[in-house]
């Protein structure tokens, strides 16, 4: 399934705080976990994962930092910062208000599929 | 090492040169992104897949270079700056052999704008000395705007709206009935090309002015403008003087065409040419302009402290004449261009180092000499009540003692690693308006009260 390059891009901030929320964690590890949590559909381009992490550890949100891996090489780990949380909460109150009106809209689309007989006289 | 993985190294080391050939991806973020090509590769050969076959996958995973760049780009526009991977083939560029020809004329008509009063007998050199220096400013700043508009793209309709603040800045100042030479007309005098920058501002971050990158951007525009206008600014200095010497060497007199023509319409037309090669040749002083502020945030820390050292010694107050007031307002406001050009120029990932600390003590320091400043203002306004000056000095030090505060407050924090350094890069450019509206309020609102004294 495509989904929309704003939809992916606007999601990129809550998914990559809620998953560093649980762990800290590098590029490529971050990438497969939301490629799991999607289910395979959420597929973002590997590099354009960078500048969204970039972006968030400018504003403060999260921290990187260089260290060796268990496999020897130098791997950039992130790990979510104080502000980084609160700003999760806020991305969370958003996007909950956001899904339950298109919850609402997605109800109200299946009950007029189904005629209505209320809706008829008008 | 087999000769598999020798190819696999050999292919890496290509790519990773092909990537950081593109000017906005940083040698750190390309090992970032050589570490995740490894993490893919080596996924997929656990898969079964052949080396060169997983190498190919993995490198088209992470993306065209153009895509990469122009993403990586957009987040570090500080990167951006110093080249034009969005240029080429992006959007909203022009065709660049169009473009000095557009430089040249509207220099032209900015040189030729401040002659033309002449033709109805406004001379320069004359009794028009107010006439002058109280539209200076829209003899260059709206052709500076033109030039924004046209490269931005903004339109006849955008570019009209921004004439509109010109056009009642121009009213207000030729029809307020002030005294010749009269102390609120020096005052609007200076004040309205700092209101008037505001609009050019405007015009360079088309009318995002929400945005608060925008605003940086446009202060690292006005600090590299100021240098390379003191380039040209010399080189044309020098320029006279050659052409002087010559003349005088075969019994002519060049004094008069440079007074009255290179001067004034050279210093209009390089405005223009100046702020086209600061968008053109961003290159040449992207490197510059940062060994600038590092060469002088030591040298004012030290005036500052040593300063302070003195007055604390020797036990001296500040004596209270308005040339050393504003001497005093200067001086910080020079400190505070430093600031922020420091500001802008800091790339802020990295963590605080030497030169913070040095910001810091700078900052500091020029926080207790504005508070000195402000008692020995405000003891002369209680001993002798309020004048056009003392007034304007007042709000001057009492807006520059809020922002150093704050910055104070925020760089000790970043130093102390509370904070990220965008909290102060944020403060700095939504502090930017505030000067800008105080200098209207002084070139518009300060006449009325002190009934054009």
């Amino acid at each position: 399934m495509d989904i929309n390059k704003d939809l992916v891009a606007a999601s990129a901030t809550p998914l990559v705080l809620a998953i560093l929320a649980g762990r800290d964690s590098y590029g490529y590890a971050i990438l497969k976990r939301v490629s799991e949590l999607s289910g395979g559909r959420l597929e973002w381009s590997d590099g354009m994962l960078y500048p969204v992490l970039h972006r968030l550890e400018r504003l403060g949100y999260i921290a990187g930092k260089w260290q060796k891996s268990e496999s020897g090489r130098k791997r950039k780990y992130y790990r979510i910062t104080p502000r980084g949380k609160v700003q999760l909460a806020a991305e969370r109150g958003q996007w909950q208000a956001v899904d339950a009106a298109l919850r609402n809209v997605w109800l109200l689309l299946a009950v007029r599929a189904a005629p209505d007989p209320s809706l008829q006289g008008r | 090492m087999t000769a598999d993985t020798e190819l696999l190294e050999r292919q890496i080391a290509e790519w990773r040169s092909f990537v950081g050939s593109g000017k906005a991806i940083a040698d750190s973020d390309v090992e970032e992104l050589e570490g995740h090509l490894r993490d893919q590769i080596e996924a997929l050969t656990a898969a079964g897949l052949a080396a060169d076959e997983a190498f190919l996958i993995a490198v088209k995973r992470i993306g065209s270079l153009n895509a990469l760049s122009r993403e990586f780009a957009r987040e570090h526009s500080d990167r951006l700056w110093r080249q034009l991977v969005l240029g080429s083939g992006g959007s909203g560029e022009k065709p660049l052999r169009k473009e000095p020809i557009v430089v040249v004329a509207l220099a032209v008509a900015a040189a030729a704008a401040i002659k033309i009063p002449e033709l109805f007998g406004i001379r320069f050199a004359g009794d028009a000395q107010d006439f002058y220096a109280r539209n200076l400013g829209f003899f260059v700043l709206p052709f500076l705007t033109a030039y924004l508009a046209w490269k931005r793209d903004l339109g006849a309709a955008g570019f009209v709206r921004l004439l509109i603040p010109f056009a009642a800045a121009a009213a207000v100042v030729n029809l307020y009935p002030f005294r010749p030479q009269g102390h609120t007309f020096v005052l609007a005098a200076i004040h309205l090309p700092i209101a008037l920058w505001l609009v050019v501002g405007l015009a360079y971050v088309v009318f995002r002015w929400r945005d608060s990158d925008e605003r940086m951007n446009f202060v690292r525009f006005s600090g590299e403008l100021f240098i390379y206008y003191v380039l040209i600014a010399l080189g044309g200095g020098v320029l006279s003087l050659f052409t002087m010497a010559m003349f005088e060497a075969i019994g002519l007199r060049a004094e008069t065409f440079i007074t009255q023509w290179l001067l004034s319409c050279g210093a209009m037309g390089a405005v223009i040419v100046g702020s086209w090669l600061v968008e053109a040749k961003q290159g040449v002083i992207e490197n510059m302009a940062p060994v600038l502020t590092r060469l002088f945030t030591p040298l004012f820390t030290l005036v500052l402290v040593v300063f302070l050292a003195t007055m604390i010694w020797t036990s001296r107050g500040i004596d209270v004449q308005r040339e050393v007031l504003i001497g005093f307002d200067l001086l910080l406001a020079v400190v505070l261009g430093l600031l922020l050009y420091a500001v802008s120029a800091r790339d802020p990932l990295s963590p605080p180092g030497a030169f913070d600390f040095l910001h810091l003590i700078l900052v500091v320091s020029a926080l207790v000499v504005d508070v000195v400043a402000l008692a020995a203002i405000a003891a002369r306004i209680s001993d002798f009540g309020f004048t056009p000056n003392r007034t304007a000095a007042l709000g001057e030090n009492l807006i520059l003692l809020v922002n150093l505060s704050w910055s104070a407050w925020l760089y000790a924090r970043f130093v102390r690693g509370r904070a990220p350094f965008s909290a102060l890069e944020r403060w700095q450019t939504s502090y930017l308006p505030v000067y800008s509206l105080w200098a209207a309020i002084v070139v518009v609102v300060f006449p009325l009260i002190f009934s054009f004294a």
